[in-house]
């Protein structure tokens, strides 16, 4: 059975009648061919999904697509900036060396993306309950909040060096 | 895909009654962290019967001050609106504490405190710091509206006394259970985040002077319900505030508590929590007295 949705995706306004079975994670994948966003776990335990709806992180595996209807949602493949730039937080992942495999990054890159447009400054501490719903089983942590803290002390400041506390980036 | 079969969004509690009544096997749905991870654990109770989704109920949301004091709280609310509230922060700070160690940040955003009740997981985060405020669950269903206390809310690990058609509308905490208590809560479990607990207890006590005046403790994963301690709470009354009070009310928890061993703990290390988490939780409530 299929419900016709409205929705903003991306920036885009689009419709879609979907299948009332899917997650938004398969809605994204399959109808929309957006793979950008991963499926981990299925169950909302490690957050690869994560998806920005109306300004909330949310695991796109357990939320169904037909929830969908109205929201304005954000996928990895509308973060860059509209010139085709890399998002400042993209950027700063590239710059703090925090990708190893890369399947987290998607999931990892939209909650931090969200985490600084809700906190006009971040410590590390917030940093790290902030990404805690996103697993990372190949970086062990530090550099993915290194990058955030980088992203975060550049729009402050937008410094020539930033000094963070387990080494300088030079630029 | 989930293994369901239709699924209606009801946007008033009297659709969602129309809604339930045309089709009696319908389940609902709130924020889907756990209904929708039971549905794709293929859980028979799970599957293939179609969903009604609740979220967008406006009777089930808000959180409001009545005129008595009675804190009034919808069901609809998300662990991070109730971790947030100025109201709940002010009036019922355990409930923010507790609340705001469920899962991570994207559970948190969607799944509810309603929906934690009425999942009725014997570790549910929220239902520890509900059972000490004495916290009143409004149900209302074609019948109309009644009022239950939570600890007569629950039957069994998964089982409720909502019948088909009734939906848990709201928690309602009168101010003599919140005035003057202080509280604390602890998830014991093997990580910070993206657990369950393999224990969990939560304490809400008054004090006089140098004595406790008033002990509420309830345990989360001490047995098939959430439970309070009514042989501990008891003795606690009017005693002094020392170590040695506190290592008794411990040992009296073993009374009411019915530790299994699982695959995520064993009896033995639960029974030395119970006696070990309620001083704990005792003392960092009173810190900030």
């Amino acid at each position: 059975m299929k419900h016709e949705i409205n929705f903003t995706l991306n920036g885009e306004a689009v419709t879609c009648a979907v299948d009332i079975r899917k997650s938004l994670l398969e809605m994204l994948r399959d109808d929309f061919e957006l793979t950008g966003t991963k499926e981990g776990c299925g169950v909302g335990e490690c957050g690869a999904c994560s998806v920005i709806i109306d300004g909330r992180t949310v695991d796109s595996c357990i939320y169904l697509a037909v929830w969908a209807d109205g929201k304005a949602i954000t996928t990895i493949e509308g973060i860059a900036q509209a010139d085709g730039q890399l998002a400042p937080i993209q950027a700063a992942f590239i710059e703090a060396g925090a990708v190893q495999c890369g399947f987290c990054i998607p999931g990892m890159v939209l909650a931090s993306d969200q985490l600084l447009k809700d906190h006009a400054q971040l410590s590390r501490a917030e940093i790290r309950r902030g990404l805690s719903g996103n697993m990372c089983r190949c970086t062990g942590y530090q550099k993915i909040i290194d990058a955030v803290q980088l992203a975060d002390a550049k729009r402050q400041a937008d410094p020539k060096t930033v000094v963070l506390p387990h080494f300088n980036i030079e630029r | 895909m989930y293994d369901i079969t239709d699924y209606h969004e009801a946007t008033s509690l009297a659709e969602f009654f129309k809604l339930a009544a045309a089709d009696p096997k319908a389940r609902i749905v709130a924020g889907g962290t756990d209904t929708l991870v039971k549905s794709r654990a293929e859980v028979p109770a799970f599957t293939g019967m179609a969903l009604i989704g609740i979220t967008r109920i406006p009777e089930l949301q808000g959180i409001e001050y009545q005129a008595d004091g009675t804190l009034s709280i919808g069901a609809l609310n998300t662990f991070v609106t109730i971790e947030h509230d100025p109201l709940i922060q002010k009036y019922v700070p355990l409930l923010s504490q507790a609340v705001s160690l469920v899962g991570g940040p994207q559970t948190r955003h969607m799944g509810t405190i309603g929906g934690n009740i009425c999942n009725a997981g014997p570790a549910a985060d929220s239902a520890p710091a509900l059972f000490t405020y004495n916290t009143i669950c409004e149900i209302q269903g074609p019948d109309g509206i009644k009022d239950i206390p939570i600890a007569d809310f629950y039957r069994g690990p998964g089982q409720t006394i909502l019948k088909p058609g009734e939906v848990l509308t709201r928690f309602k905490i009168k101010a003599a259970d919140y005035q003057g208590f202080h509280g604390h809560y602890t998830k014991f479990a093997r990580r910070n985040a993206l657990d369950i607990a393999n224990l969990s207890c939560a304490a809400l006590v008054k004090v006089h002077g140098e004595q406790i005046s008033d002990l509420r403790l309830c345990f989360g994963a001490a047995g098939p319900t959430p439970l309070r301690m009514p042989v501990a709470e008891a003795y606690a009354q009017g005693k002094a505030l020392t170590d040695a009070t506190l290592a008794q009310i411990g040992q009296l928890c073993l009374r009411d508590t019915h530790d299994i061993t699982d695959w995520r703990d064993s009896k033995a290390f639960r029974d030395h929590l119970v006696t070990v988490l309620p001083g704990r939780d005792i003392t960092a409530a009173l810190r900030g007295a």
